[in-house]
């Protein structure tokens, strides 16, 4: 049995908890890093992280991206939608086909 | 191509033959493999993105009406508010296999049988914008339980085409041309051993001949 975990500033995330997701808010990168790392040791299934600190936490994403679980997904924070998301897709897209058919298309 | 050193025997030619062969028909299976999970990733992006732009829309909606919310309480009041969470989620992950690529498959429960059931408190100190804004985010919730699924097959299956499409391309432009080189460098080397035994044997011929009638033959 996974549980789910919302990463992020305190702002943005405190919402969640009342879905019955567990919050943990973070204050800087390195926080979130460790953060990330302890989540991606536990039972959960998918950890969603603010766009914000997931632009900051590029090398760790990388590394959970090719293991079954968690699935770790960014969603837009309180402040601004910075794409992060999008591009995440994108780059899924470009790794597979070799270049961007599917956000070109319009 | 004889850059590497090969040995022109049978032996070898035949070896060569049955890799060539085998070479041939993993290419055929990689390819279509790669095709396949081409379609369907194809599929599955299409519907990432879909509902991606549900979930930022729908996610970002919630953020303002959480927004108004904090602008009418006070800050402890929210937090007390929201500080005992009555309402547990727990995922269920099964693994779905799509062309030997693992997906995860998740199917989520609430802990109380009501979905409903998300307020954590009394209604009768906190605003009625946060009642707003926790249902536009539990509305919201089950696009992002299938986009988490969706993307991360995404992910898993990008990798993998990644992965067949080098192989398929190494088989193609590189294993495959490489065997038939060898394969006919040695099959011409071996004709060419065949030929030069066949005239050093007529040559012998004529030589005995020679010799034993005085024969000339040429």
């Amino acid at each position: 049995m996974y549980k789910i975990a919302v990463l992020g500033d305190r702002d943005s995330i405190y919402g969640f908890a009342a879905l019955g997701l567990e919050v943990f808010p973070v204050a800087g990168p390195e926080e979130g890093a460790r953060a990330l790392r302890n989540l991606c040791e536990q039972e959960y299934a998918v950890v969603y992280i603010t766009e914000a600190l997931s632009a900051q936490l590029g090398p760790e994403l990388e590394r959970c991206r090719e293991n079954l679980l968690p699935a770790v997904i960014p969603i837009p924070g309180v402040h601004s939608n910075t794409g992060m998301g999008i591009q995440m897709v994108k780059r899924s897209v470009e790794q597979a086909v070799g270049s961007d058919i599917i956000f070109n298309e319009k | 191509m004889a850059s590497k050193q090969i040995t022109p025997t049978r032996m070898e030619l035949t070896r060569l033959k049955k890799k060539l062969a085998t070479a041939t028909r993993g290419h055929k299976l990689l390819k279509d493999k790669r095709d396949e999970l081409m379609r369907q990733f194809l599929d599955k992006v299409r519907e990432n993105k879909r509902l991606r732009e549900r979930v930022e829309a729908g996610i970002q909606a919630a953020n303002k009406n959480f927004l108004l919310a904090r602008a009418g309480m006070q800050d402890q009041v929210l937090n007390t508010a929201l500080l005992a969470p009555k309402q547990r989620v727990s995922v269920e992950s099964e693994v779905e296999n799509v062309m030997s690529v693992e997906i995860p498959k998740f199917t989520f429960q609430t802990r109380s049988p009501d979905e409903n059931d998300i307020f954590s408190y009394g209604f009768a100190f906190t605003s009625s914008d946060l009642d707003g804004a926790v249902q536009s985010l539990a509305d919201v919730f089950p696009d992002m339980l299938a986009l988490a699924e969706c993307e991360k097959g995404c992910q898993l299956m990008a990798v993998e085409i990644e992965k067949t499409r080098r192989r398929v391309n190494a088989l193609e432009h590189v294993m495959i041309p490489e065997l038939q080189e060898n394969i006919k460098y040695i099959s011409m080397k071996l004709d060419e051993n065949e030929r030069s035994t066949q005239i050093r044997l007529m040559k012998v011929k004529d030589m005995m001949l020679q010799e034993a009638h005085g024969y000339e033959t040429f």
